[in-house]
């Protein structure tokens, strides 16, 4: 038996195997199709006057267009997002907490705003001056009625703020759709949590961590893994939810000022299509940024390869489609 | 309590889980510097007296003295007041445990899991911690393998990171919980031979194996439980070779036959 492997070092090594591939007809077929398609697709742009492609791209860079962007779609898609997954993860631990009345608090802020369309909660934000005409006070709980209880003057009051001010313009907006994407972050970071392995926490606390440093340490940073990619989507449908902030009202947003300049100048479609090209280029952006992410956070786990891999690109992914060898 | 109490002094502990009883009274003291060795067939209770020293699991009877230190409560006025959880996480810092499935942390590197607890729990600075991770690493002969991530190691010598990794906070007492069990038969040794060193340097090892050579040569002492209770207890050669009870008598031959079957298949 052992005798066998003595001689290998006089056998040649083999040439590297040259066979011919598996040949997929069928997908060249395809390609043939989708290729008729798009070239009928690209016609229709360039030779269909309604989409008149100068106005489109004038309207893009229009100073109030590109105050809308900045403003309300990036900002507000920015803060929203920033509320809601630092208010989401902190949900989400008190949820998995194993204090009822934590746990509690974060069901029922859940089950609220997952219920509440967007725009209806965007609307309320907007009217919620009509509570507060005198203004919204901050000071001691029920401070004015205990001063009347104990017979003296004053309610207690640090501060006065108006609250239409406050919530019905773009802050209002950030914190009405942060809160709304809290409730969904909530939800992807508990599952991320308990995908990590209990033996972790088990190691964590057994080298003398507190349940929160091993959650901020050891659970989080593995979770991360797990809630990245949703958050991702979540961040790319904050973008585009960005247009309902039209139901404060915010008009200081890309969609809405695109929508006005449509209507002055009577170019409806060309104005959609500019909205279109400036979504299509924040949400690009977004999917760089996401798999930056996911290859930081697949860091020991041998997921930063397939990251690499699966960001190839569309013209990597038709060459291994048609089994091209370039 | 008395002057001279030892390292681990359990009296009468018992545990159960949901209403299944898998501690009936456990007595066991340890004393520092000693050696002891768990043995029984799984489902005896081993693993979670382990667990119980550290507290990882709350016992529902009894006491645990680690130090000189009842574990997870303090008395006052004739009744047990339950620790913080701080408090707890304090007691467990003297305490150090290896896990069967490793537990390295994934998302760092060899030495990172090495400096992890001497820098975020015990306040070390950065510099210092990795220069004793490595230090420690070289003890356990993986000097080459501090930047390497967990996956990127064999399981023996995740093991082995996972060693110094308790060794780190500098414990008076080191747990094993069948640290070989998850390992393929080759690489057992290097991780047994890391762990008689540490026997060698005078540690308090409670280890919970199925290693008998191990048991035979490092321990002070075997302890052998059964369903909940300790069967006998004694001098290695003693009990291995010359049980005096009849499950451990079962237990050792049902031992020996696997492992004559391993040798007979190796061979």
């Amino acid at each position: 038996m052992s005798e066998s492997t003595g001689d290998t070092e006089d056998r040649e090594r083999p040439g590297t195997i040259d066979a011919v591939p598996v040949r997929h007809p069928g997908r060249w077929v395809v390609v043939a199709v989708i290729a008729v398609l798009a070239a009928m697709f690209v016609h229709l742009l360039l030779t269909n006057e309604a989409f008149n492609w100068s106005f489109v791209f004038e309207a893009m860079v229009q100073s109030p267009v590109l105050r809308g962007l900045f403003m309300g779609t990036i900002l507000g898609t920015l803060g929203s997002m920033l509320i809601g997954v630092t208010f989401g993860i902190a949900f989400a631990v008190m949820r998995l907490s194993s204090n009822p009345v934590l746990s509690g608090v974060a069901w029922v802020f859940t089950w609220f705003f997952r219920a509440v369309p967007r725009l209806v909660l965007l609307t309320i934000m907007g009217a919620l001056g009509v509570l507060f005409p005198k203004g919204m006070a901050l000071g001691f709980p029920f401070g004015s009625q205990l001063m009347d209880l104990l017979g003296m003057s004053g309610n207690l009051t640090f501060v006065t703020l108006d609250a239409n001010q406050l919530f019905g313009g773009l802050i209002g907006g950030i914190i009405g759709l942060g809160l709304s994407e809290a409730a969904y972050m909530a939800e992807i970071a508990r599952a991320g949590i308990l995908s990590v392995d209990e033996g972790q926490r088990e190691a964590a606390s057994a080298l003398g961590m507190s349940n929160g440093k091993a959650m901020r340490r050891v659970v989080l940073p593995q979770a991360m893994r797990v809630i990245v990619p949703p958050t991702g989507n979540e961040t790319i449908a904050m973008v585009k939810d960005t247009s309902l902030l039209i139901g404060i009202p915010v008009i200081n947003e890309l969609f809405f000022q695109l929508q006005s300049i449509g209507s002055r100048t009577y170019e409806t479609f060309p104005v959609l299509v500019a909205a279109v090209i400036w979504y299509l280029l924040i949400c690009s952006v977004l999917m760089a940024v996401q798999s930056r992410l996911e290859t930081y956070f697949g860091r020991g786990v041998g997921a930063a390869s397939r990251a690499q891999t699966r960001g190839g690109g569309l013209f990597a992914r038709v060459r291994s489609m048609t089994g091209g060898t370039s | 309590m008395n002057a001279v109490m030892p390292l681990v002094h359990a009296v009468n502990v018992h545990k159960d889980f949901h209403g299944v009883e898998v501690l009936k009274g456990i007595d066991i003291d340890v004393a520092a510097g000693e050696v002891v060795c768990l043995l029984g067939p799984s489902g005896s209770g081993k693993t979670t007296f382990l667990r119980c020293i550290n507290q990882l699991e709350t016992i529902q009877g009894g006491r645990i003295w680690v130090d000189g230190e009842l574990a997870g409560y303090v008395e006052k006025g004739g009744r047990l007041h339950r620790l913080g959880e701080k408090q707890i996480a304090a007691q467990r810092r003297e305490i150090g445990m290896v896990f069967q499935r490793f537990n390295l942390f994934p998302h760092m590197t060899a030495a990172e899991n090495v400096m992890e607890a001497p820098v975020h729990v015990g306040g070390t600075h950065k510099a210092e911690a990795r220069k004793k991770a490595v230090a420690l690493l070289e003890r356990v002969g993986l000097e080459d393998k501090c930047d390497a991530y967990p996956s990127q190691l064999s399981g023996g010598q995740q093991q082995r990171v996972a060693i110094a990794r308790a060794l780190a906070m500098e414990p008076k007492l080191m747990l094993f919980d069948e640290p070989t069990s998850a390992l393929d038969p080759e690489l057992v040794g290097e991780v047994l031979s890391v762990m008689r060193e540490l026997a060698e340097g005078g540690m308090t090892m409670i280890v919970v194996t199925h290693e008998m050579s191990f048991a035979r040569e490092v321990a002070d002492r075997v302890v052998f439980m059964d369903s909940g209770v300790v069967v006998e207890q004694g001098a290695p050669r003693e009990v291995i070779n010359n049980p005096q009870h009849e499950r451990t008598r079962s237990f050792l031959s049902r031992i020996r036959e696997e492992e004559a079957e391993h040798e007979g298949g190796a061979v």
